[in-house]
């Protein structure tokens, strides 16, 4: 039978009058959660921040038409040759259409799919921005400026005009920010392109467009797909690529598989074109993870200590107890409950001092070329890592609560008594 | 005479350093109402039979009775629930928890044994404390107060759950003789008034000259 009220009164006590010891292992526990807290809502903020840079612009599944050869060459099709063995010098890529055939019924298809939140049609081509006699290659990319706003956060990477403006303008582009630079170009102006087949088209700039990314600000601009058919003379059924933005990131992979067989067509998920990206996602985490274990542990290294030292002051109030009739396993609970009390407070501390900091750093400006619209550091405040704080919190002071407490039940209190 | 205390053919070895026989066939009854003292000079294991005889320590052979009931070879938490139910301690240096109030140290075995409300407990200790002339101490820090009066408040604590025995480890070793003989006389009047039975151990010859029953050790033998 366990009799908790005293058990606990006896544990209050011995934490009150030791304040100072009591303090300064809750004070352990407190820094070690409260900079986990703030270390990785801080690391976390930054990690997303960098995946946003390049996932938020990036389609789940790209959809498009690869100009690669033939898996089978036409002597495989010939039976005679068929126990001979061929090689074939020199293969060529295979000459097909640019465009998707067919794609407005895929997209219409796509967008039926439960799993697909939107899926945008593109039109990509090489195209020379012409000022006076100079030409600067470029590409240029048709979109469906407002839906591309809704699913790929395109209005993030405006830094002047709208994707409104973009869509509603005839003839219009939304050009980069490094191209603008290099031309002298501001709002209202007008550029020259040329495609690739010939031409000279003026558009009017309706605004910049800046990714972060200087090398790809420096050739990427955007229109809309009915000016950038105009352009290129094509059909309005001319489509050469398509985006698919899913609700659920992990279904890109078997989505774009069953894309692939059934269209006959090349669709790359957003894990396999970003498998570097992912790696270092990863690594950053691990870093993350690495440095606040090594905090947890240590303060619950420090905990441990002081529960030893404890233990060993309290030798003869262990042998008094036992001898007056408490069981060893009473002794246990007395110094485990300490190590708990110390854990429990130290914890909270820990996480309110931690959700301070982090929701200090959120306050302190960050401004940077590459990311135009984030003004302070990002810090992530998630829930979880609150609940792992305290659980850790909680975990590490049972562990380190739990040598010198069964240390304590095994004290033999004849050996104490006599001893003196 | 209803015997509270018996123990039967007790032997006990200490292993270390060597393999040494400490207690020899020890045989010997307390009886209720009985204030029995042990003598003998030191190293002859009248301080280790006693231990033996408050269930601490367990490492012996032969078999101990409390109340005619069999306490040897009975698990851990049972035995602390006997010292805890039964035996009052009193110790020569080891008094009491310095951090707690001397009310609080009174109550502690009590608490522990929950068989009465806080309020009860409460008012049974300071029965026992005004009863050892001690109720003004009652709100006093453990650390706060002198030897002897820690040592009566020892008392007060070992009488707190009416124990069937006391036992004492030279509990005026410590103390001056003015304070002895006032731990002597509390312990005759627990003995006479209220039928206690004690079992002291001690190096005082006065003092186990004025109790009822010398039980005389040597070599780990009983002698008279």
């Amino acid at each position: 039978m366990t009799n908790w009220k005293v058990i606990l009164s006896i544990a209050k006590t011995h934490l009150l009058t030791k304040i100072k010891q009591t303090a300064i292992a809750s004070l352990g526990v407190t820094f070690g959660i409260g900079s986990y807290i703030t270390l990785v809502c801080f690391m976390t903020g930054l990690n997303a921040m960098l995946d946003n840079l390049i996932l938020n612009q990036t389609p789940h599944i790209h959809i498009y038409n690869e100009i690669e050869p033939s898996e089978k060459q036409p002597i495989s099709l010939y039976n005679n040759a068929d126990k001979s063995f061929n090689v074939v010098h020199s293969i060529k890529p295979k000459i097909s259409q640019k465009k998707i055939h067919n794609a407005l019924p895929i997209i219409d298809y796509l967008e039926k799919n439960k799993d697909v939140r939107g899926a945008l049609p593109q039109i990509k081509t090489q195209i020379f921005y012409i000022a006076g006699s100079i030409e600067l290659g470029g590409n240029l990319t048709g979109i469906n400026p407002v839906d591309e706003a809704r699913l790929f956060n395109m209005e993030d990477y405006i830094v002047e005009g709208s994707a409104e403006a973009l869509q509603n303008t005839d003839n219009s582009i939304l050009l980069g920010i490094g191209i603008a630079k290099k031309m002298s170009l501001k709002v209202g102006d007008r550029v020259q392109v040329s495609p690739i087949s010939g031409g000279i088209f003026p558009l009017k700039i309706v605004g910049f467009y800046q990714s972060g990314i200087a090398d790809l600000d420096a050739i990427q601009s955007f229109t809309n797909i009915k000016t950038i058919q105009r352009i290129l003379g094509k059909a309005n059924n001319y489509i050469t690529d398509i985006n698919v933005k899913l609700h659920n990131i992990e279904q890109a992979i078997p989505l774009s598989k069953k894309i692939e067989q059934q269209f006959k067509l090349k669709a790359i998920d957003i894990k396999t074109a970003n498998a570097q990206f992912e790696t270092g996602t990863t690594i950053r985490n691990l870093i993350t993870y690495a440095v606040s274990i090594t905090l947890l542990i240590v303060a619950g290294f420090g905990i441990y200590n002081i529960l030893n030292m404890l233990i060993y002051e309290k030798m003869n109030d262990i042998a008094i107890l036992k001898a007056t009739g408490f069981s060893g396993k009473d002794v246990q609970l007395i110094f485990m409950s300490q190590a708990m009390i110390i854990g429990f407070v130290g914890g909270v501390l820990g996480l309110l001092i931690g959700l301070g900091l982090a929701n200090l750093i959120s306050t302190i400006p960050f401004q940077t070329e590459a990311l135009p619209t984030v003004e302070t550091y990002p810090v992530n405040i998630n829930p979880l890592f609150f609940i792992i704080g305290f659980s850790f919190a909680m975990l590490s002071t049972f562990l380190a609560g739990y040598l010198p407490s069964k240390k304590a039940k095994r004290i033999d209190p004849v050996r104490i008594i006599r001893g003196q | 005479m209803r015997v509270v205390l018996e123990a039967k053919h007790i032997n006990k070895y200490f292993k270390k350093p060597v393999l040494f026989h400490v207690l020899k066939d020890i045989n010997f009854q307390v009886k209720k109402g009985e204030f029995a003292s042990i003598m003998g000079k030191s190293g002859c294991g009248k301080s280790t039979l006693l231990y033996i005889l408050s269930t601490m320590d367990t490492d012996y052979k032969g078999e101990l009775l409390l109340n005619n009931q069999l306490v040897t070879n009975q698990n851990s938490n049972h035995l602390s629930y006997i010292r805890n139910k039964h035996i009052g301690f009193v110790f020569q240096f080891h008094y009491l928890l310095s951090e707690f109030s001397v009310l609080e140290n009174v109550m502690l075995p009590a608490k522990k044994l929950a068989e009465k409300s806080h309020q009860e407990i409460e008012h049974d200790a300071i029965e026992k404390l005004k009863m050892l002339n001690i109720a003004h101490l009652a709100k006093k820090r453990a650390s706060r107060v002198s030897g002897g009066e820690k040592q009566r408040i020892a008392i007060a604590r070992a009488l707190i759950n009416n124990p069937s025995i006391i036992m004492g480890d030279e509990p005026t070793g410590n103390l001056d003789s003015h304070n002895a003989e006032n731990v002597f006389n509390i312990f005759k009047k627990l003995s006479d008034e209220q039928g206690l039975s004690l079992l002291i151990v001690t190096h005082d010859k006065d003092f186990a000259n004025k109790t009822d029953r010398i039980i005389q050790m040597a070599d780990g033998k009983i002698i008279t």
